[in-house]
């Protein structure tokens, strides 16, 4: 079947199985960053936005996404590279393979809530887990990089 | 010193946090052929008849194989990432007739799109003899079924083994007379504790790409930790030369243990040696938990003897330990449980440690982060805490008392000195840390829930000594920068950026002037790889004296472009100059040019390293958590933990290094729990099922370094890797103990244990 | 592994009607149980076209159309105000926002699964079910019908006088319930006790106004009444012992919970 979506502001137009996953769909479409870590919908790993909202792309038919828009860490190059320096200060990235989808999922967070708490922080990543950094650096990266922002921001 | 004990960012986090693709499954081929494993349904069985012919027929398959490709009287070979010969058993074939636990090989589809090989799996038919499987471990030795009764079972070292007997080890040390020791005691603590094949779940699961190189050799690129005995393991499952192997690695999505077990490797390697077509084989998150490589299922038997002023004089140790169905990391892992958990107790005057590693068909284990020291340091941490609590004693008060102490000898770690120790700087740092005096033991908070807290301490090694084996070599390259070749491994832990901080500090640079490349067996130097917590202390020297002497051979190039002798020149890392006069001088860009016209002396250098010691980090955890009474729920609301890993060589990676391990740790105590259905298969088999923490799952993780400064390691530095998962589950058990009054022996305590134990006690 | 050999996008809930009365075809939730499922889908239906994607509040009632995602009941003001943030309570512990923001009231309601948190929250409200040819019914009804090939096109919670109160129990933070448990005193005093988890469906038991009875005995009475009547199983997250004395526990918490703020309100 046809579909039609923007994939990181870009249109793209492709046949597909109906039984393709948005994950697949995206890998093969270069946004490499997505990653798979489980069967089962706990790992966060393969986060991406579906109309700018935080979705587990290992749930979502690509056929679902037609006239949609997605956007993965690709898009979010800047984004990612000036919160991301905060968890890289902090050694909380480890081996990696998790930080795209928490990136992509702490980056919904801070547009749905500019400045969260550490409860507020916790309760929205807990679909995120990682293995390596028992969480503390990461939360560490994400308090600094608030700080940092409200600082930049001009927020009391 | 400069780099060395400083923060640097890891050299290739931006890359990791902006999603670049740099991990197996993001930089091969596309087209490559999909391999998937049929798996066995039973424990223990024989194939009698597989037919492969229909599924042949979909369009798409590339081949199939079976046993029948496999000979099964040729030589076995282990998967376990060990130095030759193993201390494991050769107890495989590639694909046996004879399967052995729920999840073992029967097939390998290679097809050229997923869909294709998921049809022909169904369409394999097997027919199966089913045998009588040895399922419980208690029964495994001496039981008349033998999992594995075969005549071409090799174990190559003088582990014990005999596979007639299901066993895969047996061990018996001591010194002293630990009967009348114990005989002699006030008080002894008399139990049996247990713990379960739990799983290191990192999030990269199991995969491996392989392909027919240039010279038609067998490129292998795996996720994994341990190049070089991946080779040997893979041209010993296929029976083909070394010569014709290659095996590298890109970024590891996490390993903890998990990849140094050639889990995936051979199997897309036997497809693609046959078919001459490239092929990759990823394993789902079932079979990464199913047909993986888990910590050692573990029972210990712990007799631990003191006086009635807590001085700990004796202890004796049994361990049985389940390797499931191959004797992967089976003989070494059980030795941790004893050697690095007896020698915390350094006024012990005798000590017998025996150990039984069995086969039964479970799926086989491996090695996980702690490797054994986890398992043996709970029994005999746990151990200890009953100990004060009868004594009536304050935990803390009671190791203080009886903390191995820096220039001990420690009689159950081979008679080593313990040549660099702050256990009991530990001890006070943790005390203060979580506000020992004011939370021990418990407190009532109202409503059923109880606050209450428990400690426990932890020592592992760096390295194994008189065996591992590391090395880095170190090039100088145009205009002066330095590239590093290791063949340790980085999964996540940081070595490549640690280890070139310890040649930035000795080369005097700085760390960006430094690129690293590893690990590839075809260019790397040796190194053993990463596991047994060796890569600071034994790559890391092997850098550090690599850095030497490549600081020299710049020395001798820059002195004869002086025309003067080498002694009479010294480099501070930008300029080589007579000492005499240093106006006269040489950059390092013009060394490095010099060195590539018309000169012979080489300033590219290899360097190993392997030690007779490895000297023990130590660590203190303690937990507080809130119980709640009713409904048994528990929190983990702070952990503290001080650790001694010598000098911290990049603190932000050790301490996150500590905080993850504690995570880890404080999962198997409470969540991460193991139980087989009838067949003998692990029911928690994704991670809906098997509970790794997630981060609303716990309160905060403290970590600071009391350190001591271990003089044979590099600026002196100890490991870090292993020895911080070990606290949390002694320390979490008798803060639960604090709590409700009731001790729990076997991990994890789950709220359902807790909530009936209370509402029996009433 | 599931397999798909044919996407529809409904234009209407009657195409969607007929495509469903297919054997092999199958209506869109969320998906997240779906694609875990061995099973070969002819016609997968997606609703997501049909405008049912919202939460209309009227003057008496709240209209969840069965596209609304966990989500969006996590974040609705008229809810958690009806509900006294139960509503939250009962979904911000399934797994993540981004599960959350897939699966849908829908696709939890049809499925009727034991561990469902949303059932029990549900259950203890006056909420009837909307089917497309079945008409509207008591979601306490349909609960315990059997899976048929009508389309379940919303919920309608009537905004009866209540209060709420939801709790569950669980190994872990993001775990699936080993029980859950959502209270509603009524203005009468009456109690609704829904027990869920057990791991059999969710069940509500109705226990009549005790007006004599000081809340601690009251919470006790109930707690003993639920526990008798509640009928529990085992499995790997919990034994049939261990929930009934969780059915207990949860049950005298909410009861002192609820008169509490009774008390609180009087005042």
């Amino acid at each position: 079947m046809q579909i039609t979506l923007t994939l990181n502001d870009v249109r793209v137009s492709e046949e597909i199985a109906p039984d393709m996953l948005l994950i697949d769909f995206v890998r093969a479409h270069g946004c490499k960053s997505v990653k798979r870590g489980c069967e089962t919908s706990n790992c966060g790993l393969c986060t991406v936005f579906m109309d700018d909202k935080p979705v587990l792309s290992c749930s979502v038919l690509a056929a679902r996404a037609d006239g949609h828009k997605i956007t993965t860490l690709e898009g979010l190059q800047e984004e990612a590279a000036e919160f991301g320096a905060f968890i890289a200060d902090q050694g909380a990235e480890q081996c990696g393979f998790c930080n795209p989808g928490f990136i992509m999922n702490a980056l919904a967070l801070f547009r749905e809530q500019p400045y969260p708490t550490e409860e507020q922080v916790k309760e929205y990543l807990a679909g995120n887990l990682c293995r390596c950094s028992g969480y503390e650096g990461q939360l560490r990266g994400i308090m600094s990089f608030l700080a940092w922002k409200k600082q930049k921001e001009g927020v009391q | 010193m400069k780099t060395v004990n400083k923060p640097f960012r890891k050299k290739d986090a931006m890359q990791l946090v902006t999603g670049q693709p740099v991990y197996m499954d993001d930089i091969i081929p596309q087209d490559c052929l999909i391999v998937k494993l049929l798996r066995s349904p039973h424990a223990n069985a024989i194939v009698r008849t597989i037919n492969t012919a229909v599924a042949k027929k979909v369009p798409g398959i590339e081949a199939i194989f079976t046993w029948e490709d496999v000979p099964q009287n040729a030589r076995r070979y282990t998967q376990a990432g060990q130095t030759y010969p193993e201390a494991s058993p050769y107890d495989r074939l590639l694909i046996d007739r004879h399967v052995r636990f729920v999840g073992d090989v029967v097939a390998i589809v290679a097809g050229k799109d997923e869909k294709c090989v998921d049809k022909a799996l169904k369409l394999i038919k097997v027919d199966y003899e089913v045998l009588e499987a040895v399922l419980d471990f208690h029964t495994a030795k001496d039981n008349p079924i033998l999992v594995h009764p075969e005549d071409n079972w090799e174990s190559l070292a003088p582990v014990g083994a005999d596979n007639k007997r299901n066993l895969c080890a047996h061990d018996e040390c001591g010194n002293g007379d630990i009967d009348a020791v114990l005989a002699g005691c006030d008080v002894v603590i008399d139990h049996v504790y247990h713990t379960k094949a739990c799983q290191q779940a990192m999030m990269e699961t199991f995969r491996t790409y392989c392909s027919i190189d240039t010279y038609g050799r067998l490129n292998v690129l795996s996720s994994t930790q341990i190049v070089f005995h991946a080779r040997r393991n893979i041209a010993n499952a296929l029976h083909i030369p070394k010569s014709m192997v290659r095996v590298s690695k890109p970024r590891i999505g996490g390993g903890f243990g998990a990849k140094q077990t050639a889990v995936s490797e051979v199997y897309p390697a036997f497809v693609t040696w046959m078919t001459k077509k490239p092929s990759k084989l990823i394993f789902s998150r079932v079979e990464s938990q199913t047909a993986s490589s888990p910590r050692h299922e573990m029972e210990m038997h712990v007799r631990l003897g003191a006086t009635k002023d807590g001085i700990v004089k004796g202890i004796d140790l049994y361990t049985l330990s389940n390797t499931g169905a191959y004797g992967e990391h089976g003989p070494t892992t059980v030795g941790l449980s004893g050697h690095k958990s007896i020698p915390l107790y350094g006024k012990a005057e005798a000590f017998r440690f025996v150990s039984d590693v069995v086969y039964t068909n479970h799926m086989s284990a491996g090695a996980y982060r702690g490797y054994g020291a986890t398992q043996g340091l709970f029994a005999v941490e746990s151990a200890v805490n009953e100990l004060a609590h009868k004594l009536n004693m304050d935990p803390i008060a009671l190791r203080l008392k009886n903390t191995v102490q820096e220039g001990d000898v420690m009689p159950a770690y081979y008679g080593a000195v313990n040549t660099s120790c702050a256990l009991d700087r530990c001890v006070l740092k943790v005390r203060e840390m979580i506000d020992w005096e004011h939370k021990y033991p418990a407190r009532d908070m109202g409503n059923g829930k109880i606050r209450a807290v428990g400690m426990g301490m932890a020592m592992q090694g760096s390295g194994i000594s008189g065996m591992d084996v590391g090395s880095a070599t170190l090039k100088l390259n145009d205009d002066g920068f330095y590239t590093m070749m290791i063949g340790a491994a980085d999964m996540g832990t940081g070595c490549d950026t640690t280890l070139a901080q310890i040649a930035a500090e000795v080369l005097d640079c700085p760390l960006d002037n430094i690129t690293v490349f590893g690990a590839d067996t075809d260019s790397s130097p040796y190194d053993s790889g990463s596991y047994a917590s060796s890569t600071t202390y034994v790559t890391g020297k092997a850098t550090e004296k690599c850095a030497m002497k490549l600081r020299e051979q710049i020395c001798k190039l820059g002195a004869e472009l002086l025309g003067c002798p080498a002694d009479a020149v010294e480099f501070d890392g930008k300029v080589v100059f007579e000492s005499a006069d240093p106006t006269r001088q040489k950059t390092l860009s013009e060394i490095a040019f010099a060195s590539q016209f018309g000169h012979k002396i080489p300033l590219e250098f290899t360097e190993t390293h392997t030690s007779p010691l490895s000297p023990p980090p130590y660590m203190v955890g303690a937990a507080e958590v809130e119980v709640d009474t009713e409904t048994g729920e528990v929190k983990v609301l702070e952990f503290d933990a001080c650790v001694d890993c010598g000098t911290p060589i990049n603190p932000n990676l050790t301490r996150v290094q500590a905080e993850g391990g504690i995570l880890q740790g404080i999962g198997m105590t409470l969540t991460e729990n193991i139980t087989y259905d009838r067949n003998g298969y692990p029911e928690e088999n994704s991670l809906f099922q098997y509970k790794i923490p997630a981060r609303n799952d716990i309160g905060h993780i403290h970590v600071e370094f009391e350190n001591s400064y271990e003089s044979n390691g590099p600026f002196g530095a100890k490991s870090i890797g292993e020895v911080v998962i070990n606290t949390p589950l002694p320390a979490i058990s008798d803060a639960i103990y604090n709590a409700i009054g009731t001790r729990f022996y076997e991990l994890p305590i789950t709220p359902e244990q807790i909530a009936m134990a209370v509402t029996a006690k009433h | 592994m599931m397999t798909i050999r044919e996407y529809k996008r409904a234009e209407s809930l009657e195409e969607a009607w007929q495509l469903n009365q297919k054997k092999p075809n199958r209506i869109l939730g969320g998906m997240i149980w779906l694609k875990m499922e061995t099973i070969n889908v002819g016609t997968a239906i997606d609703l997501s076209g049909l405008g049912l994607d919202t939460i209309e509040e009227t003057e008496d009632s709240f209209s969840i159309g069965a596209m609304v995602t966990l989500r969006q009941l996590e974040q609705h003001p008229g809810l958690a105000a009806y509900t006294h943030g139960a509503m939250r309570e009962a979904v911000r512990h399934i797994v993540g926002v981004q599960l959350r923001n897939l699966a849908t009231v829908g696709g939890s309601i049809y499925s009727r699964f034991g561990f469902s948190d949303v059932l029990t929250m549900f259950l203890a409200m006056d909420c009837d079910v909307e089917l497309y040819k079945g008409g509207i019914l008591p979601l306490q009804e349909y609960a315990q019908r059997p899976y048929d090939r009508d389309i379940l096109v919303r919920l309608i919670v009537k905004k009866t006088p209540m209060q709420l109160y939801y709790q569950s129990v669980r190994n872990s933070q993001t775990d699936i319930p080993v029980l859950t448990c959502a209270a509603a005193r009524m203005e009468t005093g009456d109690y609704r006790i829904v027990i869920g988890a057990r791991p059999l469906c969710a069940v509500r038991f109705e226990l009549p106004a005790e007006p004599a009875l000081a809340a601690e005995q009251l919470a006790a009475q109930f707690a003993e009444s639920v526990k008798a009547q509640v009928i529990t199983g085992s499995n790997m997250r919990g034994s049939a012992e261990y929930r009934r004395h969780l059915a207990g526990v949860l049950t005298k918490r909410a009861v002192l919970e609820l008169e509490q703020r009774k008390m609180q309100e009087e005042k």
